[in-house]
C-alpha cells in the first residue's frame, strides 16, 4: 500500500483546542498527511517492531489483548485475533477499513486506556502498524471491506432533537442507556462484551468519553455500524426495513449529542461559592438556586498509589456547585452512578468487575455490594504559603478534615484523617455538617451544608474571600469499590464570594471626574501661559499661572497614583479570590496608572522648575 | 440485506453457479453438474437408494436445576408463558430423553456438495425466548431473525469461523442473515435480555437435526455409506458415533449423555488457524 486512505480530519476538530501551537501542529500534520507516502518508505518500517515496543504491553505479543498491563483495564485491550473492531465505517460484522484502524491508532479510544498515537509515532510507523495488526487474523486475507455511505448530517436544531427524543423512546435505547442517558437502563447490569467481560452502557451525557467519538456524525456512524464485540447493535436494518427513516436516525444522533454539554467541560482550579444576598440558602438538592449556580467539573481517577489500588473507577468526574449566605456553606455534588448501591440487580456485575480486575494487592475487594460513598476533603488547618496535605487524606503531619456521605446511612459526618483509610469520626457532639441525597436516573446529588465557622478548633473555618484547598473521593459500591479502592481527585480551591465593596462602583467615576477637572485646569493654564487668556498684569499673571499649573499637574499625578493604589488593591483581592484574570488585569491597569501618575508629578516638577 | 462476508464471496458465487448449473432439486436424478475439479460436484442423492439414521439422545443421572427467568420487567413476554419460564441450558424430556441436542453428520459427506436451500429457517424471538433454542442452517441459507415480541431485542451472533453480527430489532420485524462457512455452533445472545441464548449449527449439507423433547432424532435421505455422527449439547459437550447406512436401510444411533459430563468442554466453532507470519502462537478459543 502506498497512499493514505485515511488520516482524514474526521474528529480532528474535536481535538483542536484554542492553543495556537496545537493548531499549527495539527495544520502541519494535516498537510503532511495529504502527501503521498511512498510504499518503500512504509516498507522500511517494521510493523512488528513498532507493535512489540508500543502495543504489546497491553495487547500482548500474540495480539490476543492480554498483555502484562491488561488486567488493570476494563474494557480490556482489543483482542486482534478476533478481528472485532468497534470503530468502523462498515456494516455490523464487517472488517474495518485500513482508515478505520488508523483512525483509532491516531486518536485513541476516548473513555478507555487507549491513547492516541498521532504525535508519538511517525505516519509510516502507524501505517505499518495497521498492516501488522491485520496479520493477527486470517479474516483480513480476503477482499478489503467496503465502507458504508453515510450521506450528510441533517441540520439538527430543536425540531430534530425533539424528533430524536421520540426515536430514542421508540427504538428503546433507554433499555441499556437509561431514560436520561446515564447508562442506568434495566439491562445495563447484565451486559457483557463478546469476550465475556462486564461492560458498561455508555453514559450519553459524557460524549467526550464515547468510544466511537462524540460528535453527531460519529454518533450516527455508531448507530449505523454498531460497536462490534459489544452489546451495541446496528440500527441500519430498521432503516432498511422502513421502521424509521434515515432522517430519524440522524435526529436520534442529534438528540444523543444534545445530552452532553456543547464543549467538553474545562477544569477550573477554583470553585467559587456565590454569596446569596436575597435568596435563602438551599436546603434541598432540587432548590431552584442550583439551576443558576455555576457548575464546576472535577475529574476523578482511580486510586492507584495506596494498596489495595483500584484501576477501574466508576465515577469519572463530579460536578460541584456552591453557595453561601455569610453564615453557612451549601455544597452540591452531582455525579453519574447507575445504581443506588447496594442494589441486588448489580451485585453480579460488581462481582464480575472485581474478578476481572483480579487484583493481587493485599486487602483487595473480593466482591461487591457495599454502599456508595463520597468524601469532601479539606486540610484540617490552612498552612502559610501553598503547602497542602497529601491528597490521599493527608498524613500524620498534615491531617485532612473530611465530610463523608454514604448511601446506606442518613446524613454525613466529619472526620479527621491522617492517611488513606485512617479517617476518625469526630464525636457526635462535634458534628456540624448536614447532608441530603437523591438518586434519580443514574445520578447522585448530595447536598452538604455546614456553618462557615463551627466554633470548633478541629474543624476548618471558612472565611469569605479566602481560598481553601478542597478535594473529592467517590466510590461505587456496586462496582466493587470500597476502602482505598475508589476514585480520587487532586486538590482544588474553594473560595467563598464576598459582597462587592461600594468603592468598586464609586471609585472609577470619582477618579474620572477628578481627572477631567484637573485636566481641564492644566489645559486652561497652558492656554493662559501661551497668552490666549488675557490678563492686565503680565508678571502677576505669569506667576499665578505657573502656580496653578503646578497645582493642577501635581493634583493629576496624585489622583493617578491613588487610582494605581486602588487598582493594586483590586488586583490583590482578585488573586486571593482565585480570579487570576481579574488580578492580572487590575495589576496591568495599576501599573499604567502608576507610570502616568509618576510621569505627571515628574513632568510638573521639571516644568515648574525650569520656568522659574 | 447488506453485503457481507466479502472475503468469501467467490466461494458463495461458485456454489451458486453449481446450484444453477445443477439439477436444482435436492433429490432429483443423478445428474452431473460438469463442474470444475476445484469443488466436489453437486451430487443430488438418489432417493431410491438413500437410507436413514434414527435414534435417541438420552441423559442419565440427576438433571441440573434450571433457574427461573424473572420476566417481571417484561409483562408482554411474561404473559406469553403459562408457567414461569426457566433457562434452557438443559431441557430433559420423558423417559430420559434429552432435548436441544444438535445431531449432524460430521464426516462422510466430503465428496458431495449440496445446493443452498431457497427457503429460510426462522429464529423467532417470542416471549423473550428464542424459538427454537437450537437450530441448524445450511451454508448461505437465509436465517430469518424474527421479533414477535414488539419490544427491543438485539441478535448478537458471535461465531468463530464466520463473521458475526449484532442487529437491533425494536419492533416486530424480520431480518435475514446467513453464514458462508460451516461452523458448529454459532452462539446467539440478546444483550437486552441476558437470559436469551440460542445456538445455530451451520453445515454445508442438509443432514442435521435437533432432538425433540423425548430425545428422538433422525437424519433422513442419506446416501449409503459410512458416517461419523456427532451430538452436541450446550452444557454436556459432544459425543460421536460411527454408523453405516445401507441401501434403503435405517441405521440406529444412541447417544447417552451422563451427569458426569456436566462441565465438559463445549466446542464453539473450530479454533481459528492463525496464519501468522512471525511464528506467533495460534490462539485457542
Amino acid at each position: 500500500m502506498s497512499v493514505l486512505q485515511s488520516s482524514s480530519p474526521n474528529g480532528l476538530s474535536k481535538k483542536l483546542r484554542f492553543s495556537p501551537q496545537r493548531v499549527v501542529l495539527r495544520a502541519l500534520l494535516l498537510g503532511a498527511s495529504l502527501l503521498v507516502v511512498p510504499g518503500d518508505l512504509i516498507a522500511q518500517v517494521d510493523g512488528q517492531a513498532v507493535y512489540d515496543q508500543w502495543c504489546a504491553g497491553c495487547h500482548g505479543e500474540d495480539g490476543a489483548g492480554a498483555g502484562p498491563a491488561a488486567n488493570t483495564m476494563l474494557p480490556r485491550p482489543r483482542d486482534f485475533t478476533l478481528a472485532l473492531y468497534q470503530v468502523r465505517t462498515t456494516s455490523s460484522g464487517e472488517l474495518p477499513t485500513d482508515a478505520d484502524i488508523l483512525k483509532v491508532i491516531n486518536e485513541g479510544m476516548p473513555g478507555t486506556a487507549m491513547p492516541g498515537w498521532e504525535e508519538v509515532l511517525t505516519e509510516a510507523e502507524r501505517l505499518a502498524l495497521v498492516d501488522y495488526l491485520k496479520t493477527f487474523s486470517r479474516f483480513f486475507q480476503g477482499d478489503p471491506p467496503t465502507p458504508l455511505d453515510f450521506g450528510r448530517a441533517t441540520s439538527g436544531g430543536e425540531d430534530a432533537i425533539a424528533r430524536g427524543e421520540e426515536v430514542y423512546q421508540s427504538v428503546e435505547c433507554w433499555r441499556c442507556h437509561g431514560q436520561e442517558g446515564r447508562g442506568d437502563g434495566e439491562s445495563a447490569p447484565t451486559l457483557n462484551d463478546d469476550t465475556g467481560f462486564p461492560i458498561f452502557a455508555a453514559d450519553l451525557t459524557e460524549n467526550w468519553r464515547f468510544n466511537g467519538g462524540g460528535e453527531v456524525e460519529e454518533i450516527y456512524r455508531v448507530l449505523r455500524t454498531g460497536l462490534d464485540g459489544t452489546p451495541m447493535a446496528t440500527f441500519s436494518d430498521i432503516v432498511d426495513a422502513g421502521v424509521i427513516t434515515n432522517e430519524d436516525l440522524w435526529s436520534l444522533a442529534h438528540y444523543v449529542r444534545s445530552l452532553s454539554p456543547e464543549e467538553e467541560p474545562s477544569v477550573e482550579e477554583v470553585v467559587t461559592a456565590q454569596l446569596l444576598t436575597d435568596t435563602p440558602l438551599p436546603q434541598t438538592v432540587e432548590d431552584v438556586v442550583w439551576e443558576e449556580a455555576e457548575r464546576f467539573y472535577v475529574p476523578l481517577s482511580g486510586q492507584i498509589v495506596v494498596q489495595p489500588r483500584w484501576f477501574n473507577p466508576r465515577v469519572d468526574a463530579v460536578w460541584v456547585q456552591a453557595v453561601h449566605d455569610g453564615q453557612e456553606l451549601a455544597l452540591l455534588v452531582s455525579w453519574g452512578d447507575p445504581s443506588e448501591s447496594p442494589d441486588t440487580l448489580w451485585t453480579d456485575f460488581g462481582g464480575q468487575v472485581v474478578t476481572t480486575m483480579g487484583s493481587d494487592d493485599e486487602g483487595a475487594a473480593t466482591g461487591s455490594g457495599t454502599a456508595d460513598q463520597l468524601v469532601v476533603q479539606f486540610p484540617q488547618q490552612l498552612s502559610e504559603g501553598q503547602e497542602r496535605p497529601y491528597f490521599l487524606q493527608g498524613d500524620t503531619r498534615n491531617p485532612t478534615y473530611t465530610w463523608t456521605w454514604q448511601s446506606d446511612i442518613a446524613g454525613a459526618f466529619e472526620s479527621i484523617a491522617r492517611g488513606m483509610g485512617t479517617a476518625a469520626r469526630q464525636p457526635d457532639s462535634e458534628q456540624h455538617v448536614r447532608a441530603t441525597a437523591q438518586h434519580a436516573d443514574g445520578q447522585w446529588k448530595v447536598l452538604f451544608v455546614r456553618p462557615l465557622d463551627t466554633g470548633s478548633a478541629e474543624d476548618l473555618a471558612l472565611t469569605a474571600g479566602q481560598a481553601v484547598p478542597m478535594a473529592f473521593q467517590a466510590w461505587d459500591g456496586d462496582n466493587g469499590e470500597s476502602g482505598s479502592q475508589g476514585a480520587v481527585s487532586t486538590w482544588y480551591f474553594l473560595v467563598l464570594g464576598q459582597p462587592t465593596p461600594v468603592a468598586v462602583y464609586v471609585a472609577p467615576p470619582v477618579a474620572l471626574a477628578l481627572t477631567l477637572l484637573f485636566g481641564l485646569l492644566v489645559v486652561r493654564q497652558a492656554q493662559v501661559g501661551s497668552g490666549m487668556w488675557r490678563e492686565p498684569d503680565a508678571t502677576a499673571r505669569a506667576k499665578r499661572a505657573a502656580k496653578r499649573k503646578q497645582l493642577a499637574g501635581m493634583g493629576v499625578g496624585v489622583i493617578w497614583l491613588g487610582m494605581a493604589f486602588g487598582s493594586y488593591q483590586n488586583s490583590r483581592a482578585g488573586w486571593e479570590a482565585g480570579h487570576a484574570d481579574l488580578g492580572f488585569w487590575w495589576a496591568i491597569i495599576g501599573g499604567l496608572l502608576a507610570i502616568a501618575g509618576l510621569g505627571a508629578l515628574i513632568g510638573t516638577w521639571i516644568h515648574t522648575r525650569t520656568s522659574k | 440485506m447488506i453485503e457481507r462476508f466479502s472475503g468469501l464471496r467467490n466461494t458463495v458465487l461458485l456454489v451458486s453457479v453449481f446450484v444453477i448449473a445443477g439439477c436444482g432439486g435436492g433429490d432429483g436424478g443423478g445428474g452431473d453438474a460438469g463442474a470444475a475439479d476445484a469443488a466436489p460436484a453437486e451430487s443430488p442423492v438418489d432417493a431410491a437408494t438413500a437410507g436413514n439414521v434414527s435414534g435417541m439422545v438420552t441423559f442419565s443421572g440427576t438433571a441440573p436445576m434450571m433457574a427461573e427467568i424473572n420476566m417481571g420487567s417484561e409483562a408482554t413476554c411474561a404473559s406469553k408463558h403459562s408457567t414461569t419460564p426457566t433457562e434452557e441450558g438443559f431441557v430433559g424430556g420423558e423417559n430420559g430423553g434429552l432435548a436441544n441436542v444438535f445431531v449432524y453428520v460430521k464426516e462422510g459427506l466430503e465428496s458431495l456438495s449440496f445446493p443452498t436451500p431457497t427457503a429460510a429457517v426462522v429464529l423467532n424471538q417470542d416471549g423473550c425466548v428464542y424459538r427454537p433454542h437450537v437450530l441448524g442452517a445450511q451454508v448461505g441459507q437465509d436465517i430469518t431473525l424474527r421479533n414477535s415480541d414488539g419490544l427491543l431485542h438485539n441478535i448478537n451472533a458471535s461465531p468463530t469461523e464466520n463473521r458475526g453480527f449484532n442487529v437491533s430489532q425494536p419492533v416486530n420485524m424480520d431480518t435475514n442473515r446467513s453464514f458462508p462457512v460451516a461452523e458448529v455452533m454459532v452462539p446467539v445472545r440478546c444483550d437486552v435480555h441476558g437470559w436469551m441464548m440460542s445456538y445455530i449449527g451451520v453445515l454445508d449439507h442438509p443432514y442435521f437435526a435437533v432432538s425433540d423433547s423425548d430425545g428422538s432424532v433422525s437424519l433422513d435421505g442419506l446416501p449409503p455409506g459410512d458416517y461419523v455422527i456427532e451430538a452436541w449439547h450446550e452444557q454436556l459437550g459432544t459425543m460421536t458415533s460411527n454408523v453405516t447406512v445401507t441401501t434403503g436401510g435405517t441405521a440406529e444411533i444412541s447417544f447417552e449423555f451422563t451427569e458426569a459430563m456436566a462441565g465438559s468442554p463445549v466446542p464453539m466453532g473450530e479454533p481459528i488457524d492463525l496464519l501468522h507470519p512471525d511464528g506467533h502462537q495460534a490462539v485457542d478459543y
